[in-house]
Protein backbone atom coordinates (compact mmCIF):
# COMPACT_ATOMS: atom_id res chain seq x y z
CA UNK A 1 0.00 0.00 0.00
CA UNK A 2 1.21 3.52 -0.82
CA UNK A 3 2.57 5.12 2.37
CA UNK A 4 0.18 8.11 2.12
CA UNK A 5 -2.74 5.70 2.41
CA UNK A 6 -1.72 3.98 5.64
CA UNK A 7 -4.46 5.43 7.81
CA UNK A 8 -7.95 4.47 8.92
CA UNK A 9 -9.91 7.00 6.86
CA UNK A 10 -8.46 5.51 3.68
CA UNK A 11 -9.23 2.00 4.91
CA UNK A 12 -12.84 3.03 5.59
CA UNK A 13 -13.16 4.65 2.14
CA UNK A 14 -11.78 1.55 0.43
CA UNK A 15 -13.97 -0.88 2.41
CA UNK A 16 -16.98 1.25 1.47
CA UNK A 17 -16.02 1.37 -2.21
CA UNK A 18 -15.05 -2.29 -2.61
CA UNK A 19 -18.20 -3.51 -0.82
CA UNK A 20 -20.26 -1.22 -3.08
CA UNK A 21 -18.59 -2.53 -6.23
CA UNK A 22 -19.14 -6.16 -5.17
CA UNK A 23 -22.79 -5.47 -4.37
CA UNK A 24 -23.20 -3.83 -7.78
CA UNK A 25 -21.86 -7.01 -9.38
CA UNK A 26 -24.54 -8.99 -7.57
CA UNK A 27 -27.41 -6.68 -8.59
CA UNK A 28 -27.92 -8.10 -12.13
CA UNK A 29 -28.21 -11.62 -10.64
CA UNK A 30 -30.67 -10.27 -8.07
CA UNK A 31 -32.88 -8.68 -10.74
CA UNK A 32 -32.64 -11.76 -12.95
CA UNK A 33 -33.88 -13.90 -10.07
CA UNK A 34 -36.71 -11.50 -9.23
CA UNK A 35 -37.61 -11.30 -12.90
CA UNK A 36 -38.18 -15.07 -12.95
CA UNK A 37 -41.34 -14.39 -10.89
CA UNK A 38 -42.87 -13.01 -14.08
CA UNK A 39 -42.89 -16.57 -15.39
CA UNK A 40 -44.94 -17.73 -12.41
CA UNK A 41 -44.30 -18.85 -8.81
CA UNK A 42 -42.78 -22.18 -9.87
CA UNK A 43 -40.01 -20.46 -11.79
CA UNK A 44 -39.15 -18.24 -8.81
CA UNK A 45 -39.32 -21.16 -6.37
CA UNK A 46 -36.96 -23.10 -8.60
CA UNK A 47 -34.32 -20.42 -8.15
CA UNK A 48 -35.11 -19.87 -4.46
CA UNK A 49 -34.45 -23.55 -3.80
CA UNK A 50 -30.87 -22.94 -4.91
CA UNK A 51 -30.47 -21.07 -1.62
CA UNK A 52 -30.66 -24.42 0.20
CA UNK A 53 -27.26 -25.27 -1.27
CA UNK A 54 -24.61 -24.59 1.43
CA UNK A 55 -22.35 -22.79 -1.06
CA UNK A 56 -25.18 -20.47 -2.12
CA UNK A 57 -26.03 -19.95 1.56
CA UNK A 58 -22.40 -18.98 2.22
CA UNK A 59 -22.51 -16.55 -0.71
CA UNK A 60 -25.72 -15.05 0.67
CA UNK A 61 -24.07 -14.60 4.05
CA UNK A 62 -21.27 -12.75 2.25
CA UNK A 63 -23.77 -10.51 0.51
CA UNK A 64 -25.58 -9.67 3.75
CA UNK A 65 -22.24 -8.85 5.42
CA UNK A 66 -21.22 -6.67 2.46
CA UNK A 67 -24.53 -4.88 2.67
CA UNK A 68 -23.98 -4.29 6.40
CA UNK A 69 -20.48 -2.85 6.00
CA UNK A 70 -21.56 -0.71 3.02
CA UNK A 71 -24.53 0.65 4.95
CA UNK A 72 -22.51 1.48 8.07
CA UNK A 73 -19.61 3.09 6.19
CA UNK A 74 -22.07 4.96 3.96
CA UNK A 75 -23.54 6.51 7.10
CA UNK A 76 -20.00 7.56 8.01
CA UNK A 77 -19.62 9.41 4.69
CA UNK A 78 -22.99 11.13 5.20
CA UNK A 79 -21.97 12.24 8.69
CA UNK A 80 -18.58 13.36 7.43
CA UNK A 81 -19.89 15.41 4.56
CA UNK A 82 -23.34 16.59 5.61
CA UNK A 83 -23.09 17.36 9.30
CA UNK A 84 -21.14 20.30 10.69
CA UNK A 85 -17.78 19.43 12.17
CA UNK A 86 -16.09 19.69 14.94
CA UNK A 87 -15.99 15.92 14.62
CA UNK A 88 -12.65 14.98 13.18
CA UNK A 89 -11.83 12.40 10.57
CA UNK A 90 -9.76 10.60 13.20
CA UNK A 91 -12.78 10.35 15.46
CA UNK A 92 -14.94 9.08 12.61
CA UNK A 93 -12.23 6.55 11.84
CA UNK A 94 -13.32 4.75 14.99
CA UNK A 95 -16.45 4.04 12.94
CA UNK A 96 -14.59 1.22 11.21
CA UNK A 97 -14.63 -1.35 14.03
CA UNK A 98 -18.34 -0.83 14.90
CA UNK A 99 -19.11 -1.08 11.15
CA UNK A 100 -17.27 -4.38 10.89
CA UNK A 101 -19.00 -5.68 14.01
CA UNK A 102 -22.38 -4.54 12.71
CA UNK A 103 -21.75 -6.36 9.41
CA UNK A 104 -20.58 -9.47 11.25
CA UNK A 105 -23.66 -9.36 13.48
CA UNK A 106 -25.96 -8.92 10.51
CA UNK A 107 -24.31 -11.88 8.78
CA UNK A 108 -24.70 -14.05 11.89
CA UNK A 109 -28.35 -13.00 12.26
CA UNK A 110 -28.90 -14.03 8.65
CA UNK A 111 -27.35 -17.44 9.29
CA UNK A 112 -29.41 -17.86 12.47
CA UNK A 113 -32.67 -16.87 10.75
CA UNK A 114 -32.09 -19.03 7.71
CA UNK A 115 -31.12 -22.15 9.67
CA UNK A 116 -33.78 -21.96 12.41
CA UNK B 1 26.55 18.94 10.40
CA UNK B 2 28.96 19.24 13.28
CA UNK B 3 26.80 17.14 15.60
CA UNK B 4 28.02 13.86 16.99
CA UNK B 5 28.12 10.78 14.81
CA UNK B 6 25.87 8.31 16.64
CA UNK B 7 26.24 5.08 14.77
CA UNK B 8 28.95 3.12 13.10
CA UNK B 9 26.42 2.22 10.49
CA UNK B 10 26.08 4.55 7.53
CA UNK B 11 22.77 6.01 6.42
CA UNK B 12 21.80 4.72 2.99
CA UNK B 13 20.10 7.55 1.11
CA UNK B 14 18.38 7.17 -2.26
CA UNK B 15 17.76 10.52 -3.92
CA UNK B 16 15.83 11.23 -7.09
CA UNK B 17 18.15 12.73 -9.73
CA UNK B 18 16.95 14.31 -12.96
CA UNK B 19 13.49 15.27 -14.20
CA UNK B 20 10.43 13.13 -14.87
CA UNK B 21 12.63 10.54 -16.60
CA UNK B 22 15.22 10.52 -13.83
CA UNK B 23 16.19 7.75 -11.42
CA UNK B 24 17.12 7.11 -7.80
CA UNK B 25 20.83 7.44 -6.97
CA UNK B 26 22.37 5.95 -3.81
CA UNK B 27 24.51 7.92 -1.35
CA UNK B 28 26.01 7.06 2.01
CA UNK B 29 26.47 9.51 4.86
CA UNK B 30 27.10 9.25 8.56
CA UNK B 31 24.19 8.96 10.99
CA UNK B 32 24.17 11.92 13.37
CA UNK B 33 22.34 13.07 16.43
CA UNK B 34 19.41 15.44 15.82
CA UNK B 35 19.68 15.02 12.09
CA UNK B 36 16.77 16.25 9.97
CA UNK B 37 16.08 15.04 6.44
CA UNK B 38 16.97 18.53 5.20
CA UNK B 39 20.34 18.16 6.99
CA UNK B 40 20.86 14.91 5.07
CA UNK B 41 20.12 16.53 1.70
CA UNK B 42 22.34 19.51 2.53
CA UNK B 43 25.21 17.27 3.62
CA UNK B 44 24.99 15.25 0.42
CA UNK B 45 24.87 18.40 -1.71
CA UNK B 46 27.82 20.02 0.05
CA UNK B 47 30.05 17.00 0.39
CA UNK B 48 29.13 14.45 -2.24
CA UNK B 49 26.98 15.85 -5.02
CA UNK B 50 27.36 19.63 -5.61
CA UNK B 51 24.99 19.52 -8.59
CA UNK B 52 22.07 18.26 -6.46
CA UNK B 53 19.13 20.68 -6.75
CA UNK B 54 16.68 21.18 -3.88
CA UNK B 55 14.67 24.00 -2.32
CA UNK B 56 14.74 25.37 1.18
CA UNK B 57 14.60 28.78 2.84
CA UNK B 58 13.76 29.16 6.54
CA UNK B 59 14.85 25.70 7.83
CA UNK B 60 12.48 26.07 10.80
CA UNK B 61 9.04 25.07 9.52
CA UNK B 62 7.73 28.47 8.51
CA UNK B 63 8.08 28.71 4.75
CA UNK B 64 7.21 25.17 3.58
CA UNK B 65 9.60 25.34 0.63
CA UNK B 66 11.60 22.24 1.67
CA UNK B 67 8.62 19.88 1.21
CA UNK B 68 9.71 16.58 -0.37
CA UNK B 69 8.61 12.98 -0.45
CA UNK B 70 10.40 11.01 2.27
CA UNK B 71 9.96 7.23 2.23
CA UNK B 72 6.83 7.71 0.15
CA UNK B 73 5.15 10.41 2.25
CA UNK B 74 5.16 14.17 1.65
CA UNK B 75 6.80 16.08 4.49
CA UNK B 76 8.57 19.28 5.44
CA UNK B 77 12.12 17.94 5.50
CA UNK B 78 13.30 20.61 7.95
CA UNK B 79 10.78 19.38 10.53
CA UNK B 80 11.36 15.68 9.94
CA UNK B 81 13.95 13.97 12.11
CA UNK B 82 15.72 11.10 10.41
CA UNK B 83 15.26 8.87 13.46
CA UNK B 84 11.47 9.18 13.11
CA UNK B 85 11.27 8.07 9.48
CA UNK B 86 14.36 5.96 8.80
CA UNK B 87 13.66 2.36 7.86
CA UNK B 88 16.52 -0.11 8.27
CA UNK B 89 19.12 2.69 8.05
CA UNK B 90 17.70 3.80 4.71
CA UNK B 91 15.89 6.87 3.39
CA UNK B 92 14.34 7.49 -0.02
CA UNK B 93 13.96 11.16 -0.87
CA UNK B 94 12.01 12.27 -3.94
CA UNK B 95 10.33 15.48 -5.10
CA UNK B 96 6.67 16.02 -4.24
CA UNK B 97 4.22 13.69 -5.98
CA UNK B 98 1.55 15.00 -8.39
CA UNK B 99 3.75 17.82 -9.71
CA UNK B 100 6.11 17.93 -12.71
CA UNK B 101 9.73 17.34 -11.73
CA UNK B 102 12.16 20.08 -12.84
CA UNK B 103 15.44 18.71 -11.55
CA UNK B 104 16.31 16.36 -8.72
CA UNK B 105 14.23 17.35 -5.68
CA UNK B 106 12.79 20.50 -7.24
CA UNK B 107 9.30 20.28 -8.71
CA UNK B 108 7.30 22.80 -10.68
CA UNK B 109 4.75 24.37 -8.34
CA UNK B 110 2.95 26.31 -11.10
CA UNK B 111 0.11 23.75 -11.55
CA UNK B 112 -0.43 23.82 -7.78
CA UNK B 113 -0.50 27.63 -7.59
CA UNK B 114 -2.98 27.66 -10.49
CA UNK B 115 -5.43 25.64 -8.41
CA UNK B 116 -6.04 28.66 -6.17
CA UNK B 117 -7.24 30.71 -9.14
CA UNK B 118 -9.33 27.78 -10.34
CA UNK B 119 -10.96 27.63 -6.89
CA UNK B 120 -12.07 31.25 -7.04
CA UNK B 121 -9.17 33.03 -5.32
CA UNK B 122 -7.83 35.66 -4.83
CA UNK B 123 -9.68 37.80 -2.33
CA UNK B 124 -11.53 40.67 -3.88
CA UNK B 125 -12.65 43.55 -1.70
CA UNK B 126 -14.77 46.50 -2.69
CA UNK B 127 -13.82 48.93 0.09
CA UNK B 128 -11.12 51.52 -0.45
CA UNK B 129 -8.67 52.83 2.14
CA UNK B 130 -10.98 55.79 2.66
CA UNK B 131 -13.74 53.62 4.10
CA UNK B 132 -13.90 52.08 7.54
CA UNK B 133 -12.66 48.48 7.78
CA UNK B 134 -15.47 45.91 7.79
CA UNK B 135 -16.45 44.86 11.31
CA UNK B 136 -16.10 41.07 11.55
CA UNK B 137 -16.82 39.69 15.00
CA UNK B 138 -14.24 37.08 16.03
CA UNK B 139 -16.98 34.79 17.35
CA UNK B 140 -19.31 35.06 14.35
CA UNK B 141 -20.00 31.64 12.75
CA UNK B 142 -18.46 32.63 9.43
CA UNK B 143 -15.32 33.96 11.03
CA UNK B 144 -14.99 30.81 13.18
CA UNK B 145 -15.37 28.64 10.06
CA UNK B 146 -12.78 30.66 8.14
CA UNK B 147 -10.40 30.70 11.13
CA UNK B 148 -10.25 26.91 11.20
CA UNK B 149 -8.98 26.88 7.61
CA UNK B 150 -6.54 29.80 7.72
CA UNK B 151 -2.78 29.47 8.28
CA UNK B 152 -2.17 27.50 5.08
CA UNK B 153 1.29 28.39 3.77
CA UNK B 154 0.82 26.72 0.37
CA UNK B 155 3.53 24.10 0.82
CA UNK B 156 1.70 21.60 -1.48
CA UNK B 157 2.07 18.69 0.95
CA UNK B 158 -1.71 18.04 0.88
CA UNK B 159 -1.77 18.31 -2.92
CA UNK B 160 1.04 15.77 -3.09
CA UNK B 161 -0.72 13.41 -0.65
CA UNK B 162 -4.09 13.55 -2.44
CA UNK B 163 -5.12 10.39 -4.32
CA UNK B 164 -7.76 12.19 -6.38
CA UNK B 165 -5.17 14.68 -7.70
CA UNK B 166 -3.04 11.72 -8.82
CA UNK B 167 -6.03 10.18 -10.64
CA UNK B 168 -7.64 13.32 -12.03
CA UNK B 169 -5.39 16.20 -13.11
CA UNK B 170 -8.46 18.47 -13.38
CA UNK B 171 -9.18 18.18 -9.65
CA UNK B 172 -8.47 21.47 -7.86
CA UNK B 173 -7.13 19.67 -4.82
CA UNK B 174 -7.32 20.24 -1.08
CA UNK B 175 -5.31 23.48 -0.74
CA UNK B 176 -7.26 25.39 -3.39
CA UNK B 177 -10.61 24.22 -2.01
CA UNK B 178 -9.51 25.03 1.53
CA UNK B 179 -8.72 28.57 0.34
CA UNK B 180 -12.11 28.77 -1.39
CA UNK B 181 -13.81 27.84 1.90
CA UNK B 182 -12.09 30.72 3.71
CA UNK B 183 -13.27 33.13 0.96
CA UNK B 184 -16.81 31.78 0.94
CA UNK B 185 -16.93 32.57 4.68
CA UNK B 186 -15.37 36.01 4.29
CA UNK B 187 -18.09 38.68 4.27
CA UNK B 188 -15.61 41.22 2.88
CA UNK B 189 -15.03 39.10 -0.25
CA UNK B 190 -17.31 40.54 -2.93
CA UNK B 191 -17.11 37.48 -5.21
CA UNK B 192 -18.37 34.91 -2.69
CA UNK B 193 -21.02 33.49 -5.03
CA UNK B 194 -18.56 33.22 -7.90
CA UNK B 195 -15.90 31.63 -5.70
CA UNK B 196 -18.42 29.07 -4.49
CA UNK B 197 -19.51 28.26 -8.05
CA UNK B 198 -15.90 27.75 -9.11
CA UNK B 199 -15.15 25.59 -6.06
CA UNK B 200 -18.21 23.48 -6.81
CA UNK B 201 -17.70 23.40 -10.58
CA UNK B 202 -15.83 20.87 -12.67
CA UNK B 203 -12.86 19.43 -10.76
CA UNK B 204 -14.17 21.07 -7.57
CA UNK B 205 -15.24 19.78 -4.17
CA UNK B 206 -17.64 17.22 -5.71
CA UNK B 207 -14.62 15.24 -6.92
CA UNK B 208 -13.27 14.70 -3.39
CA UNK B 209 -13.53 11.08 -2.23
CA UNK B 210 -13.03 11.97 1.46
CA UNK B 211 -9.99 9.73 1.87
CA UNK B 212 -8.57 12.26 4.30
CA UNK B 213 -4.94 12.03 3.07
CA UNK B 214 -4.76 15.85 3.06
CA UNK B 215 -5.87 16.19 6.67
CA UNK B 216 -3.60 13.35 7.68
CA UNK B 217 -0.50 14.96 6.16
CA UNK B 218 -0.98 18.72 6.66
CA UNK B 219 2.12 19.88 8.58
CA UNK B 220 0.20 22.73 10.24
CA UNK B 221 -2.66 20.42 11.17
CA UNK B 222 -5.30 22.10 9.06
CA UNK B 223 -8.28 20.01 8.01
CA UNK B 224 -8.91 20.52 4.29
CA UNK B 225 -11.39 17.60 4.50
CA UNK B 226 -13.52 19.78 6.78
CA UNK B 227 -13.36 22.74 4.37
CA UNK B 228 -14.33 20.54 1.42
CA UNK B 229 -17.21 19.04 3.45
CA UNK B 230 -18.33 22.61 4.20
CA UNK B 231 -18.38 23.42 0.49
CA UNK B 232 -20.39 20.25 -0.21
CA UNK B 233 -22.92 21.18 2.48
CA UNK B 234 -23.20 24.67 1.00
CA UNK B 235 -24.35 23.03 -2.22
CA UNK B 236 -27.49 21.96 -0.32
CA UNK B 237 -27.95 24.86 2.06
CA UNK B 238 -26.61 27.77 0.02
CA UNK B 239 -23.84 30.18 0.94
CA UNK B 240 -23.15 30.34 4.68
CA UNK B 241 -24.79 33.33 6.37
CA UNK B 242 -24.33 35.04 9.72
Amino acid sequence: MHPTRRHQSYLAAMAHRVSGALLALFLPVHFLLLGSALDGPEALDHYLRLADNPFVKFAEWGLVSLLGIHLALGLRVLLLELTPWPHRTEKLSTWILPSALFALGLGLLFIYRSTS
Amino acid sequence: MSSTVTSERLLQVSIWRGGDDGRLVQYEIETRENQTVLDVVTEIQRRLEPSLAYRFACRVGVCGSCAMTVNGRPRWTCRTHVKNVVEDHALTIEPLRNLPKIKDLVCDLAPFIDTFKRAGAPFSGSNTRHEKPAAVKPDSPLRVAADAALQCINCAVCYSACDVVSWNPDYIGPAGLNRAWTLVNDVRHNRREQTFKMAFGEGGCGSCHSHGNCTRHCPVELRPSESIAGLKRAAFSGLPTE
